[in-house]
């Protein structure tokens, strides 16, 4: 068994060496940028063009992409904690619900303010939330932190779920969307694009006008989410090439060692915990406007168990590593809808062979992969080096 | 260039210890790891602490840098008692060190992992991360800098963006003295720094022991080969089974009755050797 | 907060919890057994009883024992259920640690990561039983598909029907019993079926603290939980050990499903999760790797949350387990008995 982990570790390394100095060519600053443009401007254009073998034909696919990228921002705010800190978090679902149920209080249930000035008290409220349950808690050894941050997370929908003041069972309905611009009928209409076979056509029936949230379309949604996730990518970026980043590796590697180097380990923890919390509010929040009807039962452990998997799948510490177990956990179910039963077996096996054969992640954090990497190139430098007797 | 001797006289015109260790006992349940023990390092000399295995060299080590609590007794560290205090904040007051088994920072480059150790006082939060603050860039920079001068003050500059695992045993030994520098230091504490060194690396690593001398800082060198303790130590502390037996010069160590005692085994060459 | 109701009550409440205490007491043993050797949380360990309970639904079903009656007239069923469900929660049990656990273990994986392999190995056992109708399905299909060359047909799915009917609901012992008042004490009967549960699960739990104080096993399994290194070198084969332990646990899973079975009725592959925090919270309650601080956990456990269902509202039953838990783990986590069997908490 060790051969066959052994195997696919080095496979994945060898495909890693090759592709590598493609990478590299690709990152000089002239070519990136604008590649980087274009992809991301792909991105946006994905509801529209509908692409044949992406799209998913039992679902409604801009719904999906608004799935994928709520996950995906989950997954880079629980990378923080999990995989930059090194903290195992299994009740994020406590601060997704919280994000959620902010705005479905303040804009519909107790209140009527509009959703964008309610998405920062969310994420604020959500923040808190993060340093109160963070601050007795993260002074745990690591497997009893996650059960307690499991406790806490059910202790958080449980309360909800009995509580009438804050919906109670039957949930908050009637969540508005955001501000449209130009509505009803939007500044202009975008039509979406049908494929039959390779031809594509010109789909006059499904259009998105820009820029309505209304209830039939989830392209706004996803645009307003994919928004979100580009700045939150961007802004945890800053922090983790800062000493912010360097204190949570050092942390994760090596906590005692790191402290007596000065680091304040506790406070960085809960930076990172809090961090967390930030995004996993946002992402709730998000997800409770489109979704215009939240109760608890959305809000199960389960739920957070599936937000581990995709960081853990995708590769943890790794921000985009986490962003493609998003998109492995949200997307390919409905992609391949007949199997969507088989989503949570499927993901339980995947947890097992990949933290037992391949911890790191399918894409596993970048500077272990470089490490690695210079590791080889240093081992066949050092063969090239001995003459051949 | 550094005159043993003058330093020495000029460090026993009592300025006041940097480092004073005042009636320190430790115990682990039943076990007396330190009894009583007494000494003083004082500032800008290297001491020594020495012992046979068992003695509580470690211990003491580990106490001054925070790692265990005393039991009884005080340290006092540049006018503070270090008494309950966090190991980061102890780091903060200005006390460094290495470990006896290296603890480098595994995934992170070599740049990095002094980075660390400099943005130990930075007052960088997350806010003037994202926000990329004047102060930010500047103690980035500043940081970056000292990084580098630190690195080449060891010698490991040629492997700055290498990662810390990749390095070779005595790079990687010498990287974690210089991450423990860049913490700016008043008194840093190595661990059995020449473990696993052949002679040669040896006497660079004394060089570089008396060159961080010289640069300001004061040692604390815990060390099982008395030649490298002799040679670079300006006074020397003797532990046996957690009681201090000796304290003073190489000279008056290497003649001492109770240390030649405690050493007993030790080849008549190997305690001449050393003068 | 109803005082009155829980005054009122308040036999029914306490020999109720201390019932479902019990069954909790021997589920909680499985975990402590575990993080006593190994240091790790087996959270699959609910999920090995949830076999269990419907191990014993099916064997009812197979048997045709479909009728009403005492506890007496079921006890022959029980006793082969008992055999059955033991066997079989043990057998998954070891089945776990084999390609879950053993790995990491041996490779020394920090005590979070191993738990993430836990959960996968939770989902796994609980959505198999969730979408065994799925599952059987295919397995029909591709044996179907084979026959087919040979000119015959399968059909698992309605071979098996009567086992897979309903898999994302509750599954009925099909038998139901009656129980019967053994004593009163006040206003409450007290009756067969509690006094059983209670009585089977002190009697396990007195075997198991006999067994690990005085056989072979229990020693090597206790030498292995302080020191693995030295029972090694005193012959204990650690890893033969470890899964022995597994099993161990996995049969007292195995006899609280059978108790469930009794006292409840019914099961439902989702009922691992809630079980496992609940007997988790008991075993950490008690003191972890202490065999009488799972029993103690348990019971208070069950207790507290029956007066706490009547003093808040039953919609907050859940939730007295998970502030126990938190309250627990922040403020005293080596619980009431502090631990036993193995080392401190890191």
């Amino acid at each position: 068994m060790t051969r066959f982990s052994e195997f696919l570790t080095n496979t994945g390394d060898r495909i890693g060496d090759r592709v590598h100095p493609i990478g590299v060519a690709l990152g000089r600053k002239p070519i990136k940028i604008p590649l980087i443009v274009l992809g991301v401007l792909l991105v946006f254009a994905l509801p529209i063009l509908n692409p044949p073998f992406i799209s998913t034909p039992d679902s409604d696919f801009p719904n999906v992409l608004f799935t994928v990228t709520i996950y995906a921002i989950v997954a880079v705010g629980l990378n923080i904690v999990t995989g930059y800190a090194g903290l195992l978090d299994l009740g994020y679902v406590g601060f997704y619900a919280t994000g959620a149920y902010v705005v479905g209080l303040l804009t519909a249930y107790h209140f009527a303010w509009p959703f964008l000035l309610v998405l920062p008290i969310a994420m604020a409220v959500t923040l808190v939330t993060g340093v109160l349950l963070g601050a007795p808690t993260l002074r745990v050894r690591g497997d009893y932190l996650a059960i307690v941050t499991l406790g806490f997370g059910e202790i958080i929908r449980i309360t909800i779920r009995n509580t009438e003041w804050l919906g109670g069972t039957g949930g908050i309905k009637a969540i508005p969307a955001p501000q449209s611009v130009g509505a009803p009928d939007g500044l202009f209409a975008i039509p979406h694009l049908a494929w039959e076979g390779l031809t594509p056509l010109v789909n006059l029936n499904r259009e998105t006008k820009f820029l309505v949230f209304g209830v039939l379309d989830a392209t706004p949604y996803f645009w307003l989410a994919l928004v979100a996730l580009i700045v939150v990518i961007f802004v945890e970026r800053l922090v983790k090439t800062s000493r912010v980043g360097r204190m949570w590796e050092a942390t994760r590697e090596d906590e005692d060692a790191a402290e007596i180097m000065g680091v304040p380990t506790f406070k960085f923890k809960l930076l990172a915990f809090a961090s967390g919390a930030f995004i996993g509010g946002l992402a709730g929040a998000l997800f409770a406007a489109k979704a215009g009807y939240i109760n608890p039962i959305s809000f199960p452990a389960n739920l957070s168990m599936l937000f581990v998997a995709a960081v853990v799948i995708g590769g943890s510490g790794n921000r985009w590593g986490a962003i493609i177990g998003a998109v492995i956990v949200a997307y390919l179910p409905e992609r391949f809808r007949e199997l969507e039963d088989f989503r949570l077996w499927f993901f339980g096996i995947a947890l097992v062979l990949i933290v037992s054969f391949r911890p790191q992640g399918l894409f596993p954090n970048y500077s272990a992969r470089r490490a690695k990497r210079s590791a080889r190139q240093a081992a066949k430098e050092a063969h090239a080096e001995v003459p051949v007797v | 260039m550094s005159d043993t001797t003058l330093t020495a006289d000029a460090a026993d015109t009592a300025t006041a210890p940097l480092l004073d260790v005042d009636h320190l006992t430790i115990k682990f349940g039943g076990v007396v790891a330190l009894d009583d023990v007494t000494f003083d390092i004082k500032p800008g000399e290297i001491l020594g602490l020495i012992g046979p295995n068992g003695a509580g060299k470690t211990t003491a080590f580990n106490v001054i840098t925070g790692v265990y609590q005393a039991t009884s007794g005080t340290i006092t560290f540049d006018g503070t008692v270090l008494r309950k205090k966090k190991r980061y904040q102890i780091t903060k007051l200005g006390i460094a060190r290495t470990f006896q088994n290296i603890r480098l920072f595994p995934s992170m480059t070599a740049l990095d992992n002094v980075l660390v150790g400099a943005d130990a006082h930075s007052k960088v939060g997350i806010l003037r991360a994202i926000f990329r603050t004047p102060y930010f860039r500047r103690t980035e920079r500043e940081s970056k800098e000292e990084a580098r001068r630190l690195l080449k003050f060891v010698g490991v500059d040629g492997r700055a963006d290498e990662f810390s695992t990749n390095l070779s045993y005595g790079d990687q030994r010498r990287l974690e003295i210089a991450r423990a520098l860049a913490t700016k230091p008043k008194l840093i504490c190595l661990d059995e720094p020449a473990a696993g060194f052949n002679p040669a690396e040896k006497q660079k690593l004394m060089q570089l022991i008396r060159d961080i001398r010289d640069a300001g800082n004061t040692v604390l060198l815990v060390e099982h080969d008395m030649k490298l303790v002799m040679g670079v130590c300006d006074r020397v502390v003797v532990l046996e089974f957690g009681k201090k037996i000796a304290e003073g010069t190489p000279a008056e160590i290497q003649n001492d009755p109770a240390v030649i005692a405690a050493y007993l085994g030790v080849e008549e060459e190997d305690v001449d050797d050393a003068s | 907060m109803d005082f009155s109701f829980l005054f009122d009550n308040f036999v029914e409440l306490t020999v109720t919890g201390l019932v479902l205490g019990s069954v909790y007491a021997l589920i909680a043993l499985g975990y402590t057994l575990v993080y006593g050797v190994l240091q790790l949380i087996n959270f699959a360990h609910a999920d090995v009883f949830m076999w269990g309970t419907f191990v014993v639904a099916w064997l009812f079903i197979l048997l045709g024992a479909n009728s009403t009656g005492t506890l007496l007239t079921a006890l022959p069923f029980l006793l082969l259920a008992l055999v059955v469900a033991a066997s079989t929660s043990g057998g998954l049990a070891m089945l776990v640690e084999r390609v879950a656990y053993r790995r990491l273990v041996r490779k020394r994986a920090l005590s979070y990561i191993i738990l993430i392999s836990a959960i996968g190995a939770s989902f796994v056992l609980s959505e198999t039983m969730g979408i065994r109708d799925r599952i059987v399905g295919a397995i029909s299909g591709l044996l179907n598909g084979i026959a087919g060359l040979f000119g015959g047909s399968v059909d698992l799915t309605r071979l098996f029907a009567d086992y897979l009917n309903n898999p994302r609901g509750p599954t009925r012992l099909p038998f139901e019993i009656q129980p019967t008042t053994l004593f009163m004490i006040g206003d409450f009967r007290v009756r067969d079926t509690d006094v059983t549960v209670i009585v089977a699960a002190l009697i396990m739990m007195i075997g198991l603290d006999f067994f690990i104080r005085r056989t072979r096993l229990g020693r090597e399994i206790r030498a292995v939980a302080q020191d693995p290194e030295a029972a090694a070198l005193m012959g204990a084969n650690s890893t033969s050990v470890v899964s022995k332990t597994f099993l161990i646990g996995g049969i007292m899973a195995g006899v609280a499903a059978v108790l469930f079975m009794i006292k409840t009725g019914q099961t439902s592959f989702d009922i691992g999760v809630v079980l496992g925090i609940k007997a988790f919270t008991a075993a950490v309650l008690g003191g972890i790797g202490n065999l009488r601080g799972a029993l103690l956990g348990g019971l208070l456990l069950g207790i507290a949350e029956n007066y706490g269902s009547a003093l808040f509202g039953t919609q907050w039953k859940d939730v007295v387990a998970f502030v126990l838990l938190v309250l627990i783990l922040l403020v005293r986590p080596n619980g009431l008995l502090g631990q036993s069997l193995g080392r401190a908490r890191a």
